[in-house]
């Protein structure tokens, strides 16, 4: 298979997936106590339910949105709810989390599968709603508001992102490995509710065996009925995966700046999403566990683990044997992920990844002055000019950046990544972005 | 408060492609190793001196400017070795040994410094250095020749004798045709064959380092495998300034020697070397094949019609004023932009 691929720009970084790509996915033991911040999700900060002091059961609802753009939070484990206090987050650096102390003799819950080919449109929209489910790629979009697209938009195609073209995250690579079944049987859910037949599964082709497996899957489900799962191999490139590069890819659409997938007649999803979906729609199993990609080799142990979300990052990191030559933890992928200061932060349901980096993996030295090389430009896959951006936020002209189509810049690092000045042209481009906001 | 952690924390992408622009310095450098080798078996350990001289001459500068600026010192980065480097190799062999000195502080502290330092220069440093000597040494850069094979020779004596080397001193060819016609030039060399074999292969006078076109092409072609530069440039001077040189080069139109423009004098060098200087060059590939027809018009239209022989150090340095205005002008395609005009956000 020769692999589709975006249309412009893109990079080739080492992958480092072979730290963790052939382990299976682990259930990490679950930790004594969890930290659910009450806010996972695009949108409105949920309000609790529950009070100090009151007793909780594995996947009860323990916060809410009520009318905002928001999604519900279930409490991962049962036991008692200890403190609703703040506590460090991953991007609001601090956030008011429900802190719940388990209850260590409480068995695991257990949940049954049924057909859920009987439910209406709107009754699997109320699962997906009731289970908490959010973007898992990272943004944390509330996935029933996505799956609800306005009347007038003529959706016709859904994608599955399993391209996981970020460096060392193997998460989504080990779902489709290990639970096909489940992904193939979420997309048809998630077809059902959009009342359309056709689904294609971008992977890229560094994921052969996953390829395989999910060919086979989706060509035994394909027989039940007229809707078609197809899987694409795609080529291994960064950003393959991000939004209007895959669309591309798959369905040689061109999703206009400022507009959505819907404007072109499609809808993604992410693997592990799909997954989720299925298991709020057949199991009725609410979104409180994540499998996550640790990874980097300043942990003593990469591992692909299933954790419970509100698990602090300390007590991975302790259940994984602890860290040397730590430089840098970086919460998601190296190209897009953010770097993180406290460990005391916890899992939550968009985590996909967390790496400790080493100083061998990451370098921190010194930036220098553009040489106009124009690799940044060549690098671009959406055909900006990154250098003339970092140039005029360095001189304070950032509010004049307009003309470079900054607002098409979703800061894949493409740029960064190849500057041989190590300049950094991600920050240089939100800088831009801060300032003609400001400017208004 | 949270406390201060144990490791960083900086932006994201956190990881890097290894290339960095020293070493792009470095290796640019590198290519030209050869060229250097052969100026040494032609003119003499002169040429090594020279360069020596010059690019000793262009960090000490640099380092200097740099600190009365107020700056950091970034003489590691290799830049000022190169610029050192292209300063000798458009200079000729025989010129006193403190000329390079004078034009290093032209190319340096003038063209790069007080520009703004690495990147922010609008002329290509080296070909400033080379301008201000012929604008102030006329003689010593238009005179100081050597012929080729010195080496060969055993002529030892050529680099003891510390000012300008009248004494051997002999004529470049481009010049030659200039005062004297094709004819003479012919005369000197034995037939077109023999002139074409010689200049390509590097045996003639010529300044330090532009003599050989075979080995500046295989320079250049290494670092077009390097991808540090791409062909856009080099093509389109090349080709435009032999059909330049084709249409008006000869005593009727149509008529002119199109090889004989490309092997002489600099041409090969400047657009392999200098008219790719990323600084000073447009981006965008579109950019560069226009800059490129531009460089290789002006070189030829300088040596046909203006005072001077040889004319692609001005015509580079012409082009050089464009770039920041092409930069401007010239912007990728952009994939599937906005398809109305852009609302600036927040709004």
């Amino acid at each position: 298979m020769a692999g589709t691929t975006f249309a412009k720009g893109g990079i080739h970084p080492e992958e480092h997936k072979e730290l963790t790509e052939h382990l299976a996915i682990e259930e990490m033991p679950p930790p004594s106590q969890v930290v659910l911040p009450l806010s996972m999700h695009f949108g409105a900060i949920a309000q609790p339910v529950v009070k100090k002091k009151q007793e909780v059961q594995e996947g009860e609802v323990i916060a809410v949105v009520e009318k905002a753009l928001g999604a519900s939070i279930h409490s991962s484990v049962t036991g008692v709810v200890k403190a609703i206090e703040p506590r460090p987050h991953p991007t609001m650096v601090r956030c008011d989390a429900i802190i719940i102390d388990r209850d260590l003799s409480a068995p695991p819950r257990q949940y049954s599968t049924e057909d859920w080919k009987k439910l209406s449109r709107e009754q699997l929209l109320a699962r997906i709603k009731d289970a908490g489910i959010v973007g898992m790629g990272g943004a944390g979009f509330p996935t029933h508001v996505k799956l609800s697209p306005p009347p007038n938009a003529k959706v016709d195609t859904l994608v599955l992102n399993g391209a996981e073209c970020e460096p060392y995250l193997t998460t989504d690579h080990r779902l489709m490995l290990e639970y096909p079944e489940k992904v193939i049987e979420g997309a048809r859910i998630i077809l059902r509710v959009l009342g359309i037949k056709q689904c294609v599964i971008g992977i890229e082709l560094n994921k052969a065996d996953a390829i395989n497996v999910m060919n086979k899957a989706a060509a035994q489900s394909s027989e039940k009925d007229d809707t078609v799962v197809r899987v694409q191999g795609m080529q291994v490139k960064y950003p393959q995966g991000s939004e209007k590069q895959l669309i591309y890819s798959l369905t040689k659409r061109s999703v206009p700046g400022g507009g959505l997938p819907f404007d072109v007649g499609v809808i993604v999803q992410n693997i592990s999403t799909t997954m989720a979906i299925f298991e709020a729609v057949a199991m009725q199993k609410p979104l409180y566990e994540k499998v996550a990609t640790f990874s980097g080799r300043a942990l003593n142990r990469q591992a692909n683990l299933k954790v419970k979300v509100g698990t602090l990052l300390s007590d991975v990191v302790e259940y994984l044997g602890g860290t040397k030559d730590l430089v840098k933890i970086v919460s998601g992928g190296p190209m897009m992920g953010f770097a993180i200061s406290s460990i005391d932060i916890p899992v939550t349901k968009t985590t996909s990844g967390v790496l400790f980096l080493n100083s061998s993996e990451t370098d921190l030295g010194e930036f220098g002055p553009c040489i106009h090389c124009g690799w940044c430009m060549e690098a671009c896959p959406m055909g900006l000019s990154p250098k003339e951006v970092g140039l005029y936020v360095e001189a304070g002209r950032g509010h004049l950046t307009e003309k470079f189509g900054i607002f098409d810049c979703f800061e894949c690092g493409c740029c960064a990544y190849v500057c041989p000045a190590k300049r950094p042209l991600v920050q240089f481009a939100r800088l831009a972005k801060i300032a003609i906001k400001k400017r208004g | 408060m949270i406390p201060k952690p144990d490791w960083a924390v900086s932006v994201s992408p956190h990881i890097r492609k290894g290339t960095t622009t020293s070493q792009i310095m470095w290796t640019v450098s590198a290519s030209l190793m050869p060229v250097l080798i052969l100026s040494i078996y032609n003119f003499g350990f002169r040429s090594l001196i020279i360069t020596l001289i010059s690019v000793l001459s262009c960090m000490f500068v640099e380092a200097i400017s740099q600190k009365a600026l107020g700056r950091a010192v970034s003489v590691k980065d290799g830049s000022a070795v190169l610029t050192g480097i292209l300063l000798a190799f458009v200079i000729p062999p025989g010129v006193p040994y403190y000329l390079p000195l004078i034009g290093a502080v032209a190319a340096i502290f003038i063209s790069k410094e007080l520009m703004g330092g690495l990147g922010y220069n609008v002329w290509n440093p080296a070909l400033v250095g080379r301008a201000f000597l012929q604008a102030s040494f006329p003689v010593a850069i238009t005179t100081a020749w050597i012929a080729p094979q010195q080496l060969a020779k055993g002529a030892w004596d050529v680099f003891l004798s510390p000012g300008s080397v009248d004494a051997i001193s002999t004529a470049t060819p481009l010049s030659v045709v200039k005062q004297y016609g094709i004819t003479a030039l012919t005369q000197q060399f034995g037939g077109l064959d023999s002139i074409y074999w010689n200049f390509f292969l590097g045996f003639k006078p010529g300044c330090i380092g532009e003599t050989s076109a075979l080995l500046i092409l295989l320079g250049g072609l290494y670092l077009m495998a390097r991808k540090i530069i791409t062909w856009h440039i080099p093509v389109s001077t090349l080709a435009s300034a032999a059909l330049v040189a084709w249409i008006f080069g000869g005593q009727t139109w149509f008529s002119g020697n199109p090889l004989l423009h490309v092997l002489s004098g600099g041409l090969m060098l400047g657009a392999f070397y200098m008219a790719t200087d990323y600084v000073t060059s447009p981006t965008l590939k579109s950019a560069q094949l226009i800059f490129g027809v531009g460089v290789g018009a002006l070189t030829v239209l300088i040596r046909l019609k203006g005072g001077y022989p040889e004319g692609v150090c001005y015509a580079i340095l012409l082009m050089n004023c464009l770039t920041p205005a092409m930069d401007e002008w010239f912007q990728p395609s952009r994939f599937a932009p906005p398809k109305a005009a852009p609302v600036a956000a927040g709004k």
